[in-house]
């Protein structure tokens, strides 16, 4: 009887066959409950669907509606960009230098003060305490502790007058901003190998700024490209604090997520699914470019 | 000859070998400096002062909410309609907390039962979680294989997929599935996401492979390697995933396709209770708190081993 022999060719095949046991489940369920959905949205985009009836085909229909016929959506990208370029830098910039600043600090505290950063995050954010903070009438807590100082004469209107919501919708963000980021950088930090700094101190490294570009920064770099990825859809898909309503004032503020969830509640998913399309293709090439920044870092 | 001697022998202070010599000041044991701030090199005593005073400040600016959620849960009913809003309480009861418990005393189906359901949705989805996405990340990160680069550019793409598009085809995909009154159709969607997989990958990353391949060399084989070897390096980050997960699951609403009451989570119980009139307000602000304790817990238990765990790192490639 001959024994068999497998030829090295298809030996190696079927040596990486545990992969399958190890990607396998992920991916069916990745695929089930990500992808395909994502998948049928973007070919609701051509076509007209009101969640009863089967999707009818109309082509390029809701593209041409987007940027020909209504303004809605053309400002509503204007606005969601505008936030999107303060606010997520910014946002970025504090997670990090928290993270980084609780990272210096000896471990004890450390652990106490990340609890006191992250319980917003935990407790359902400041939302609450901005409609007290910033009620529009004499009796909000910064309306009334600036009448006390006398520097204003009236209650300032937050959610009326157009010219101060950008401004506070971006500070009651960074506020906001501590969140999933955060923690992740901190994780990230947490686990960097300590010889490194030692290694870094005999090659000349003086200060903590130096160490911050020559090793923090390049050794958590796969960390930094995740952050920025969360941190340009977060900011793309930007919900602005209820304090302001819905609609707001003068369609101000008005993001492209709000433009989404009232095209939503009109049943018009083939409307939706395009403006959706186009902040993923932003999203998308916005990553690139990050992505490619981030890569000369420390270099 | 001693010189020479002396200088060997001067930088061996402490270990099991040392040899003996008449020298007394090589006889000395070594002594590691006690100080607070001297675990790393390139800081200064005042840098981390003034850091830590700063944070301080911070931190408790940062408590604000939870300060505020609570002194609310214990103010009577008039204090909490009063106008203008107080933001601290002035005469604390605990009827809100008394009558929430009273409440749920009444109910059809036990509190317990609902509070059960919660505990067994988060910790299958966080089991699953843990489980599916390390070991994606195991394969995209230390194994070679062809679909790998595709795979995982689609991982990276689907970071950025955005809800309001998908949750009603999603809706609808589930439907097609007969998901009434099972679980799967709540705990599913919160399991694979992209950036728990990413996250976890991104750690192993940083794994030096060579140790991997010392151990396939010694016999193991790659679901050994995977336990025993990779898991414990990252675990930082899967505990990280851990409390994200317990935050997205705990406060899940059951949804559309569970209608069995007895299989409801406790957010639903609780909302049958706090929903019905205006007058449940100060029951729910108590309910809040209570909802927060499982979080709370969860955070201090991960972090605490995500602090823990870098003293476990330390392998050089």
């Amino acid at each position: 009887m001959k024994k068999l022999v497998l030829k090295p060719s298809v030996k190696r095949k079927f040596q990486n066959l545990d992969i399958i046991v190890f990607l396998g489940p992920y991916l069916a369920v990745f695929f089930m409950f990500t992808i395909l959905p994502v998948i049928i949205s973007y070919f609701i985009a051509f076509t007209n669907f009101n969640t009863m009836d089967f999707p009818e085909w109309v082509g390029l229909e809701n593209y041409r509606r987007l940027f020909l016929e209504e303004e809605y959506f053309t400002m509503a990208l204007q606005t969601s960009l505008v936030l999107a370029a303060i606010s997520g830098p910014l946002n970025y910039i504090v997670a990090f230098a928290c993270s980084w600043c609780l990272n210096e600090i000896p471990s004890r505290i450390r652990t106490i003060l990340t609890m006191f950063f992250y319980i917003p995050a935990l407790s359902g954010g400041f939302t609450f305490i901005t409609d007290l903070l910033f009620s529009s009438d004499r009796y909000g807590f910064v309306n009334s502790f600036l009448l006390r100082l006398n520097l204003i004469d009236d209650p300032i209107q937050w959610a009326v007058d157009t010219d101060v919501m950008i401004p506070l919708c971006i500070v009651i963000m960074l506020w906001n901003a501590l969140g999933q980021q955060f923690l992740i950088f901190l994780s990230s930090l947490q686990s960097i190998d300590r010889s490194l700094y030692e290694a870094a101190a005999v090659d000349g490294v003086s200060n903590r700024w130096q160490e911050l570009y020559y090793v923090t920064l390049p050794s958590i770099k796969g960390q930094l490209i995740l952050n920025a990825i969360l941190t340009i859809t977060s900011s793309m898909t930007m919900v602005i604090p209820t304090l302001f309503g819905s609609p707001t004032q003068d369609y101000k503020l008005y993001t492209l997520t709000m433009l989404q969830n009232d095209y939503t509640a009109r049943m018009e998913m083939g409307y939706v699914s395009a403006v959706a399309s186009i902040v993923l293709l932003i999203s998308v090439l916005l990553n690139k470019l990050i992505t490619f920044l981030i890569s000369k870092v420390g270099t | 000859m001693t010189e020479e001697r002396q200088a060997i022998q001067a930088p061996v202070k402490k270990g099991l070998f040392r040899k003996k010599s008449k020298d007394p000041d090589a006889q000395k044991p070594y002594v590691k400096p006690k100080k607070i701030f001297a675990y790393r090199v390139n800081r200064s005593f005042g840098g981390d002062l003034v850091l830590i005073l700063f944070l301080l400040a911070v931190g408790i600016f940062m408590l604000f909410p939870l300060v505020y959620m609570v002194s609310n849960s214990l103010k009577p009913l008039y204090e909490l309609f009063l106008f203008p809003p107080t933001l601290f309480v002035r005469n604390p009861t605990f009827t809100n907390y008394t009558d929430l418990f009273n409440y749920s005393g009444n109910m059809s189906v036990p509190m317990t039962k609902y509070f059960f359901n919660s505990v067994y949705i988060s910790l299958v989805a966080t089991a699953l979680a843990v489980i599916l996405c390390s070991m994606a990340a195991y394969a995209v990160s230390k194994r070679e294989f062809r679909a790998k680069g595709p795979i995982f550019e689609f991982i990276r793409l689907s970071l950025m997929f955005t809800a309001p598009a998908t949750s009603i085809v999603n809706y609808v995909i589930i439907a097609k599935l007969d998901p009434v009154d099972k679980y799967w159709p709540v705990i599913l969607p919160t399991v694979a996401l992209p950036l728990y997989m990413y996250m976890i990958k991104n750690f192993m990353d940083t794994f030096p492979t060579s140790v991997l391949e010392a151990a396939r060399i010694d016999g193991a084989n790659e679901f050994r390697i995977f336990l025993q070897i990779l898991m414990p390096a990252c675990k930082s980050s899967w505990m990280t995933v851990i409390l994200f997960v317990v935050q997205a699951t705990w406060g899940l609403d059951t949804g559309a396709f569970v209608f069995k009451e007895e299989m409801k989570s406790i957010k639903s119980g609780f909302s049958a209770i706090t929903s019905v009139s205006q007058q449940r307000y100060g029951v729910a602000c108590a309910q809040q708190v209570i909802l927060l304790i499982i979080p709370l817990v969860t955070f201090i238990i991960t972090q605490s081993n995500v602090m823990a765990s870098l003293a476990t790192s330390g392998m050089k490639d």
